[in-house]
């Protein structure tokens, strides 16, 4: 990637070393703890599926059974081993007595640790290979699909019944759409549990299933056929179930993830202990099955002035970029985030909005980039939207960006309706097309307000997170950093999931998952 | 236009030409069919001479529609009854004057998107500091104490919350509207409210993008506010009824 605006590479240098050293605090404090929902996913990835006569799933109902009877401390590894030691029975069958009160694991709460895991191992290592399979199958399809120079155009769905959700996708994927993101139910971030099968009720979304994930997969590589180039599918690895949702989308083929603790901290008030720890291993599994995450950063602009706030941005780009590095994520798969939402009232917001679109290619050259369009400031008047989403559509194909999620004009009124998402999809089209190769013919003055904005924004980050490095992240949300939001570490929703590893502590995929990528990224 | 006549039609280029544009998609393939189709759903809507301008599919199930036609159908205004908001809307500087001449102690204001609702962009800019557009937020405003609770907060955490901070005033924002969820929501506040015997203790407010005056009335609350409506168009109206219910107010 060229240097158009002659970023300070030494800047650059130090913004990541910085990252880095804020990523290593919370590294140390993640490594002593786990959560609920990480050892649920440890059961997911046992194979464990399925709810009980209640609906709750089997998951659920074995971890809340170690909570209030046992010490999940220890780990669920430790249980179902001794219990399928004892009863010559699958995890599967396991769980499923717990649910039902059959089976008391607590009896093993005191036996000392079981250094040989061998007995779960195979458990997990058909999970994987399912997992494994369906890289290939992404792998051919993506192999396949002509390449394009231009950003994927990237929609959302959001009906709330996975039925209608289908039909809209096709549509969106006839229109040319790469990508289709389904839009979860309003709250289901808050839900300590993952719901189970198909659904058709849900508000401003539709639930992250498992299911559901199946048969949106099922119906876009149906359209993928048809349209002879792989669509790819998102869902949220995000809230309080996030690295299950992490585990479920690597089994059924989904491509890329939503997935971004910071957002949830600030925008959902979990407790940020809970996600960070939930973080890093939803972003092994997603390391792990080549699914590329995206970022929330845009959000901060939401709340927070955009023009002002630029630099808060790029600094929660530099340390989400050291957090995934953390879980072993190729660049490649770090669809970091960021937004077009400086107020049209704003004069030369354009060339303001094209320096920060531009800066966060130089800075990320091998990123994925996820560049979300204008909502604080559509109105209503669907006319003057169209426009505005042009402009967003100019500055990302000018400042080649990966990941361009379509404005609807709509926004701000309704979730979209098929018309609204096929019309964007044409005037993005058009654009694409008009502007191809626009940013590679055009350099900027380089005492210009382009340069100079870029400049300043990235001086700015650097100045931010020396701050943050010296306070650490939890006082950083404490303080209000991002978004003008204050969270305190023991505040938020999710902290009684919490757990201090006991020393005999033992999570066995997730060390079989580290090898497994050490060893890709010695190869590679 | 004639001045005595107060029935009119949707203006084009020429008085009382009635014409209007519309577009929707129909679920069936893009077709002579589909736009035959719509001519007749646009003349059904009392359409005259429907003109589809544009059409495309969407997918191999679903396509589009622009059409044009003349409305048939006319209003009187006279017979029209708005409901709106009937105070005298202050700036941010006179509400202050306001309080400070009327009001003995500071004016307490609690806000959230309640139920489900994750949007916090309308009770933000109404309650926080910075405001919106330019227009400062309450938190900004000298005799006012303005808590915003954020996102996603129940009902009966909010009227909790409310005695808590002995609020004059609670605001509620509401974003999500599919499926007439915030309809259900709002109800349920008011409800509660009634079923605790605290309505009376409180001025609530509602605002969002698909909130007006007349439905918040019809819902049971003070008053509701719509898009462009900025902190001191609340406050104005929080603050003159507070008066008028004598509350808080200097002897």
């Amino acid at each position: 990637m060229e240097n158009k605006l002659n970023l300070n590479k030494e800047v650059i240098k130090e913004c990541r070393i910085l990252a880095k050293g804020i990523a290593d605090d919370v590294q140390s404090f993640i490594d002593q703890h786990t959560t609920v929902a990480v050892e649920r996913t440890i059961l997911r990835l046992l194979g464990i599926d399925g709810v009980d006569e209640f609906g709750r799933p089997l998951v659920n109902a074995v971890i809340d059974h170690l909570v209030e009877k046992a010490d999940l401390s220890k780990g669920v590894a430790h249980y179902m081993i001794c219990a399928m030691q004892d009863h010559d029975e699958t995890p599967q069958e396991i769980s499923k007595r717990v649910s039902l009160g059959s089976c008391d694991l607590s009896i093993y709460r005191d036996l000392p640790i079981k250094k040989d895991m061998t007995e779960l191992m195979p458990f997990f290592e058909k999970t994987l290979a399912t997992i494994d399979r369906m890289k290939e199958v992404r792998k051919e399809w993506i192999e396949r699909t002509e390449l394009k120079s231009t950003p994927a155009k990237y929609v959302i769905v959001a009906t709330g019944n996975i039925y209608e959700d289908i039909k809209q996708a096709i549509s969106a994927a006839k229109k040319g759409a790469d990508i289709i993101a389904v839009i979860r139910s309003t709250g289901q971030s808050l839900l300590d549990y993952v719901p189970f099968g198909a659904t058709t009720e849900g508000f401003g979304g539709t639930y992250a299933t498992q299911e559901n994930f199946r048969l949106m997969r099922e119906a876009l590589d149906q359209v993928s056929v048809e349209e002879n180039r792989y669509i790819k599918l998102v869902n949220y690895a995000s809230g309080l179930c996030m690295p299950e949702i992490a585990a479920m989308g690597a089994i059924e083929r989904l491509d890329m993830m939503l997935n971004d603790s910071l957002y949830g901290i600030i925008f959902r008030d979990i407790n940020m202990k809970r996600t960070l720890i939930d973080q890093y291993f939803s972003r092994v599994i997603s390391s792990y099955a080549d699914i590329i995450i995206n970022t929330g950063e845009d959000n901060y602009l939401t709340t927070s002035d955009a023009f002002e706030h630029a630099h808060t941005v790029l600094a929660s780009q530099f340390i989400n970029e050291q957090f995934a590095k953390k879980a072993g994520m190729k660049e490649s798969l770090m669809g970091l985030g960021h937004a077009f939402e400086i107020s049209p009232e704003v004069e030369n917001s354009f060339l303001y909005e094209l320096a920060q679109a531009e800066m966060a290619r130089e800075i990320f050259p091998h990123a994925p980039l996820k560049y979300m369009p204008p909502t604080k400031h559509m109105t209503g008047d669907i006319f003057k939207g169209c426009v505005q989403d042009a402009l967003f559509n100019v500055a990302a194909v000018t400042s080649h960006q990966s990941i361009h999620l379509l404005g609807m004009m709509t926004e701000a009124l309704h979730t979209p309706f098929i018309s609204d998402r096929a019309i964007a999809l044409n005037i993005a089209a058009y654009i694409e097309k008009a502007f191809k190769n626009f940013g590679d013919e055009i350099t900027f003055n380089p005492n210009g307000l382009i340069v100079k904005r870029a400049h300043d924004v990235l001086n700015h980050a650097h100045q931010l997170l020396k701050e943050i490095k010296q306070e650490g992240i939890f006082k950083a949300l404490e303080k209000g950093r991002f978004a003008e939001i204050s969270r305190h570490e023991d505040g938020g929703k999710g902290l009684q999931g919490v757990f201090v590893k006991h020393p005999d502590y033992q999570n066995p995929v997730l060390s079989l998952l580290q090898s497994r990528l050490k060893e890709e990224h010695h190869v590679s | 236009m004639s001045a005595k006549s107060t029935w009119i039609r949707p203006y084009g280029d020429t008085e009382n030409d009635g014409k209007v544009q519309l577009s929707f998609s129909l679920p069936v393939p893009a077709s002579p069919l589909g736009e035959e189709a719509a001519k007749k759903i646009a003349l059904q809507m009392g359409l005259h001479d429907p003109s589809v301008v544009h059409y495309e599919a969407l997918s191999d199930q679903f396509s589009f529609y622009i059409v044009y036609g003349r409305a048939e159908h006319m209003v009187d205004l006279n017979a029209i009854n708005v409901v709106e908001v009937d105070h005298k809307v202050m700036s941010k500087e006179e509400v202050e004057d306001y309080i400070e001449t009327n009001f003995e102690e500071p004016l307490v204001f609690v806000g959230a998107s309640t139920g489900t609702d994750a949007h916090t962009v309308g009770i933000d800019a109404i309650m926080n500091m910075k405001g919106y557009n330019g227009n400062y937020g309450l938190e900004r405003y000298k005799g006012i104490k303005a808590y915003n609770l954020g996102g996603q907060v129940d009902n009966e955490v909010l009227l909790e919350k409310a005695i808590e901070l002995k609020a004059d005033v609670i605001l509620i924002s509401q974003t999500v509207t599919q499926k007439d969820v915030h309809i259900e929501n709002l109800t349920a506040f008011i409800e509660l409210l009634e079923a605790e015997n605290k309505r009376k203790d409180f001025i609530v407010i509602i605002g969002g993008p698909r909130i007006h005056h007349g439905l918040a009335k019809e819902l049971g609350y003070d008053a509701g506010f719509g898009p462009k409506k900025y902190a001191y168009d609340v406050a104005s109206f929080a603050v003159q009824l507070l008066k008028e219910k004598q509350i808080k107010v200097r002897r």
